[in-house]
């Protein structure tokens, strides 16, 4: 069987073979017109490995995505208990602590599958970047993962046993860890992007300055971009989510059953509000450097076939990949270059600069973009208007914002994905930008192997997500607790009912009384 | 031993040797760790009623994520430092890997998913179960496969998917399942009371013999699989230097099995990790140096010496905390779990 993926991969690089891991584009130009066509059409083990990595990694990132955001969200929740000892925080950290642990524990086991997979289905591409990524994945592991999943234990099932302070500390390594991740993965996803530091050395990338690898010219906005999305993920969820918990009680509900909620709601809201605009120029300045170093993914972008100037901004359109120009575009003129070039008559890289086999797909390109930026203006939208409420006093009870904030809770994930859409099948041809083609990555494994592993991905991711789905459903129609039954206790004191497994119920220490075998 | 490695000088030379040693003592820490509580998922079925399994779950709940950490880093440190190994397993090993990695989240959710059902309780009881079970397997499916060794022309598998299915790997997969079997019978000793105490000792007994055949039958096989490990081990002088191995391991496994007649709590988990620790040494003493056996040694594919140090320099400054916080993790949840922990006192659920 492997043979037989060896056959059908052998056709789609065949003619390139020996020019495989030699400098970018001119080596590869030319004859690839009609390999490219063929592979296309075949459901090979590398198209395969292709459907299966983006469905797993999709599935993958919308929880650290999550988790990313909600970690710093529970340090700010438990900070606030400790500074005003208010049980109304402290039952909105248990509460959020639980919908955490739901997405912590499918992100933890859905990214050992990814740690895995660049090896099972990427192993050319390994090969290809080891020196070079191996280290950061590493530092990955060594200086996130653990940090994490030591102080995850801590932080769910440990405040009795460590008290206040370090289960304060706990909660902030796991936030800490959760940051550090990113940086790492990041960092490694832009060199694929924005390669640097590197030298190529008997067909592979070696290390030639670790800070330029680090920080590789498109990682520091990226990485701030994609923070702050995991962050405005959060808010956006944990907002549309309260706002479902508000709109199941009628409006004379008991206030200590609503103040959970209003509260939590008003906090990711003032969050949303202030971090969106940012995120939006953030966004703009991450695009000029996408401008700079990959012209082809900006065109793509910006559908724009010919090296222009006065870009129109195209608003819609429908690129037509064969004809090499656009359909009902429409768009507002000049905008565009002025946009990327700060100048109207700016000029713009077309699609037509370089050959067909360089461009990546246009269509998935221009329209995830689209919607990202479509999702991040109705976010600025909801920040605005819940402004206006704040100010009319009618933030919690205005049921047409509500209902507009809980439609808008999968908003950051919606972002997020179209986001990396973007991200990714615009550096196509490329795994590795100018460097590596990702039909010479894969490994030479059969078709039939991807093909049974690909959909047993597909059904368990189905049924676990299914399941997750309905766990956090059920948490969030229970809500957080209402605070009215430890009121009169004295509010600066421990909890009486914390978390944790208490000390108590322990018998038979160890030691001190054997108990017999049978 | 060191003639193996002679074309190559100074850094070039020692760098893979140390990483060798550090990616063998990160695999040591997940097969041990890991081990349990696989082993715990491994007995989970057979515990007497909800509140065994309750509790047994409990006993693993605050440090199972760390503990598969460490498998990520197995993988990772791969990739990190020797990615020629991790470029040719890895495709060699797919349909084992990607099956355990299947089982292993089932397995994982289980633990979140399991304390949020009601009806659907049963459906995360076996999720745990045959998720610790298949995980277990096929990762003593990937040991076998491994001693066996790989086709490859230097830098790719040029092998087939199933060449990994051998009866040896099917022996490898079996026995691997007994092994934690003992590693989760042991800790569920050493970390709960009462009558699920006295049924853990029964437990580890049986799985303490299966674990004694299963070696024996490994060692006895290794000889048949044409890899010509067995000279290593019965030429003169090395067999005066290896015949502790084997002879230690039979005291710790006779020690286990007195410690566990006579009552005693912490010793048998310790000495189960001690038998574990001689077999794995025994392995690394059969193979070394190769990492893609048969024929690529840890020079072979390892990172260049720039890529290395820049992985050794985090490690260094890194891993000497991960064990001091993970030890402190260890510490926090010390002491047999509580035998009534339904209800509120249930943890954070």
């Amino acid at each position: 069987m492997a043979a037989d993926g060896g056959r059908i991969r052998l056709r789609s690089t065949g003619a390139l073979a020996h020019s495989l891991w030699s400098r970018p584009a001119a080596a590869l130009k030319a004859g690839m017109t009609v390999d490219e066509g063929k592979v296309d059409m075949e459901f090979d083990a590398l198209m395969l490995s292709r459907i299966q990595f983006a469905f797993t990694i999709a599935f993958h990132i919308i929880f650290p995505a999550f988790t990313i955001g909600l970690a710093s969200w529970l340090a700010a929740l438990e900070f606030n208990w400790l500074r005003t000892g208010n049980p109304l925080y402290r039952n909105l950290f248990r509460f959020w602590v639980k919908v955490f642990a739901v997405s912590f524990g499918l992100g933890v086991v859905s990214g050992i599958v990814m740690s895995y997979q660049f090896g099972t289905n990427w192993s050319r591409y390994s090969e290809f970047t080891g020196n070079v990524l191996g280290p950061l994945i590493a530092y990955e592991v060594f200086t996130a993962f653990f940090l994490e999943a030591a102080f995850l234990g801590i932080m769910l099932f440990g405040w009795e046993r460590v008290g206040d302070r370090l289960h304060f500390f706990a909660t902030c390594m796991v936030a800490l860890g959760t940051l550090l991740s990113a940086f790492w993965i990041l960092s490694a996803n832009s060199w694929m992007q924005t390669p640097a530091g590197y030298a190529i050395e008997n067909g592979k990338a070696i290390p030639v300055d670790w800070f330029s690898i680090v920080f590789n010219p498109s990682f520091p906005l990226r990485y701030a971009h994609m923070v702050l999305g995991c962050y405005l993920t959060t808010a956006f969820a944990v907002a549309g989510m309260s706002a479902w918990m508000l709109l199941r009680h009628p409006h004379d509900a008991p206030e200590a059953k609503l103040a959970g909620s209003r509260r939590s709601m008003s906090m990711a809201l003032w969050f949303a509000t202030i971090f969106v605009p940012v995120q939006i120029i953030i966004g703009d300045l991450h695009g000029l450097g996408v401008l700079k170093y990959q012209p082809t993914k900006l065109a793509a972008i910006e559908g724009n076939w010919n090296r222009m100037d006065n870009m129109p901004l195209r608003l819609f359109a429908i690129p037509d990949e064969v004809a090499e120009t656009n359909h009902y575009e429409i768009g507002i003129p000049k905008i565009g270059s002025w946009i990327l070039t700060h100048a109207y008559d700016g000029v713009v890289p077309g699609l037509k600069d370089v050959p067909p086999e360089e461009r990546p797909p246009v269509w998935p390109v221009f329209f995830s973009f689209r919607i990202m930026v479509a999702i991040g203006f109705a976010m600025l939208g909801i920040g605005l208007w819940s402004l206006y409420l704040r100010w009319k006093g009618t933030l919690f009870t205005n049921r047409l914002f509500l209902t507009a904030a809980m439609i808008m809770t999968p908003s950051g994930f919606g972002a997020v994905l179209f986001g990396w859409f973007t991200a990714e099948i615009g550096r196509q041809p490329y795994v590795v930008y100018g460097l590596l083609r990702t039909a010479d990555a894969v490994s030479p494994v059969s078709a039939g192997a991807v093909t049974a592993s690909l959909l047993t991905f597909v059904v368990v991711y189905a049924f676990v997500f299914g399941f997750g789905s309905y766990y956090l459903a059920k948490l969030l129609r229970r809500g957080p607790d209402p605070v009215e039954d430890i009121r009169g206790e004295d509010l600066g004191k421990k909890p009486k009912r914390p978390f944790s497994v208490p000390d108590e119920g322990l018998e038979g220490k160890p030691g001190d009384k054997p108990l017999p075998a049978r | 031993m060191f003639g193996f490695g002679t074309e190559y000088e100074g850094l070039a030379f020692w760098l893979p040797l140390i990483w060798a040693g550090l990616i063998a003592v990160a695999v040591a820490m997940y097969v041990i760790v890991d081990g349990f509580d696989l082993g715990v998922g491994i007995l989970f079925k057979a515990a007497r009623d909800e509140n065994w399994r309750d509790r047994m779950m409990f006993s693993v709940a605050p440090i199972w994520d760390g503990n598969e950490t460490w498998l990520i880093l197995g993988g990772g440190g791969l990739f990190a430092v020797f990615h020629v190994a991790y470029a040719v397993l890895m495709p060699a090993l797919y349909v084992p890997i990607i099956l355990m990695l299947i089982a292993l989240i089932f397995r994982g959710v289980a633990f979140e998913f399991r304390f949020k059902a009601d009806r659907s309780k049963f459906l995360w009881d076996n999720a745990f179960f045959f998720g610790s079970l298949f995980a277990t397997f096929f990762q003593g499916m990937v040991l076998g496969a491994f001693v066996q060794g790989f086709a490859n022309d230097g830098r790719q598998f040029t092998g087939g998917t199933w060449d990994f299915l051998t009866p040896f790997s099917l022996l490898t997969g079996v026995g691997l399942i007994c092994g934690y079997g003992l590693l989760g019978s042991t800790w569920c000793v050493m970390k709960t009371t009462g009558e699920l105490e006295i049924w853990a000792r029964r437990v580890a007994v049986r799985f303490l013999i299966a674990t004694i055949i299963a070696m024996g039958a490994v060692s006895l096989w290794v000889p048949f699989l044409g890899r010509e490990i067995e000279t290593r081990w019965f030429t003169w002088p090395n067999i005066a230097f290896l015949a502790p191995i084997p002879l230690i391991t039979a005291y710790l496994a006779y020690r286990l099995f007195r410690d566990l007649e006579e009552g005693r709590h912490y010793r048998p988990f310790f000495l189960a990790i001690g038998m574990f620790l001689l077999g794995y040494l025994g392995l690394g003493v059969s193979l070394f140096p190769y990492n893609v056996p048969p024929n690529l040694t840890v020079w072979d594919t390892a990172n260049t010496v720039d890529s290395q140090l820049f992985a050794l320099v985090g490690f260094s400054i890194a891993m000497p905390m991960t064990f001091a916080y993970t030890a402190y993790a260890y510490y926090v949840f010390r002491g047999k779990v509580a035998e009534e922990i339904s209800g509120g006192g249930y943890g954070y659920h």
